[in-house]
């Protein structure tokens, strides 16, 4: 469940009844930092392969989210779980400086890594100061 | 969402889960038994093998070392985060360096008869129980 999410079940009102309880999901554990040209972020989302992966901008919102496949022999049963769903979600808000249109993913032994570049317009803008 | 109680009693909920899976017999808690934390694991088995799964994205594959001694499993590897100097850190919050996990096994494991596969992220490592402990259909005449 997303920070959002959960922001705009808290906005309806209380006649609506109880939602249906969607899919457990996993929120994938995440290292972000910054630099001079953009942001890195890197995703643990184990079991993920590349057509599983869906890495979508809609607004100002960036959602990674994905179904983790596991080999399971026929006929097995659970008998230890830390790991109870295989969905991943999580969803980030962005900024207006990044550049959503050069958004660069790639997946490696299940880590997620995204490049957000920064938009090249957000130059220094030199003004000239006129002597009269 | 993780205040210190709220962290504590997840770990306290997760030790009673192993207990409760684990302490009992075949799968009693070995006295070497160990846990780091990372990566998490799920067990399930079959009539004819045990199959355990560690959920362990971007670990180096040199770095695993998976072994079976007196009846206890045993599995480390390293994963390293590569951090970026002069980078400004807005979240860390993955795992970074050595692991082991250990399991005392049910004692039907056949040693000789265990493969390991990681994808994605994943090591899938399959246990062949005995082909004398397997359940045999016993016919009625």
């Amino acid at each position: 469940m997303t920070d959002k999410t959960e922001l705009a079940t808290k906005n309806e009102t209380d006649i609506k009844p109880v939602a249906k309880q969607s899919e457990p999901s996993i929120r994938p554990a995440v290292d972000i930092f910054e630099d001079e040209s953009g942001i890195t972020l890197h995703a643990d989302m184990p079991g993920i392969s590349r057509d599983r992966l869906n890495v979508k901008v809609e607004g100002e919102t960036l959602t990674i989210d994905g179904d983790a496949q596991i080999p399971v022999p026929e006929g097995m049963e659970p008998l230890y779980a830390d790991v109870r769903a295989t969905h991943y979600q999580r969803s980030f808000t962005l900024s207006s400086e990044m550049d959503t249109d050069k958004v660069e993913a790639s997946l490696n032994h299940g880590v997620l890594t995204l490049r957000i570049p920064k938009r090249e317009e957000h130059k220094p803008r030199k003004i000239e100061v006129k002597v009269g | 969402m993780f205040g210190t109680t709220g962290l504590f009693n997840e770990l306290q909920r997760i030790q009673r889960e192993m207990e409760e899976v684990f302490g009992s017999t075949p799968w009693a808690n070995g006295i070497r038994s160990s846990n780091t934390g990372f990566p998490p694991v799920n067990v399930g088995t079959t009539a004819d093998e045990v199959d355990v799964y560690f959920f362990a994205p971007g670990v180096n594959p040199e770095s695993w070392d998976i072994s079976i001694q007196n009846n206890v499993l045993s599995v480390a590897g390293e994963r390293r985060v590569i951090r970026e100097e002069g980078a400004s850190y807005y979240r860390k919050e993955r795992f970074d360096g050595e692991f082991r996990r250990t399991f005392s096994l049910p004692d039907d494991i056949d040693a000789e008869k265990v493969d390991a596969n990681y994808k994605d992220g994943v090591l899938h490592v399959r246990l062949q129980r005995k082909e004398s402990s397997k359940p045999r259909q016993i016919k009625v005449n």
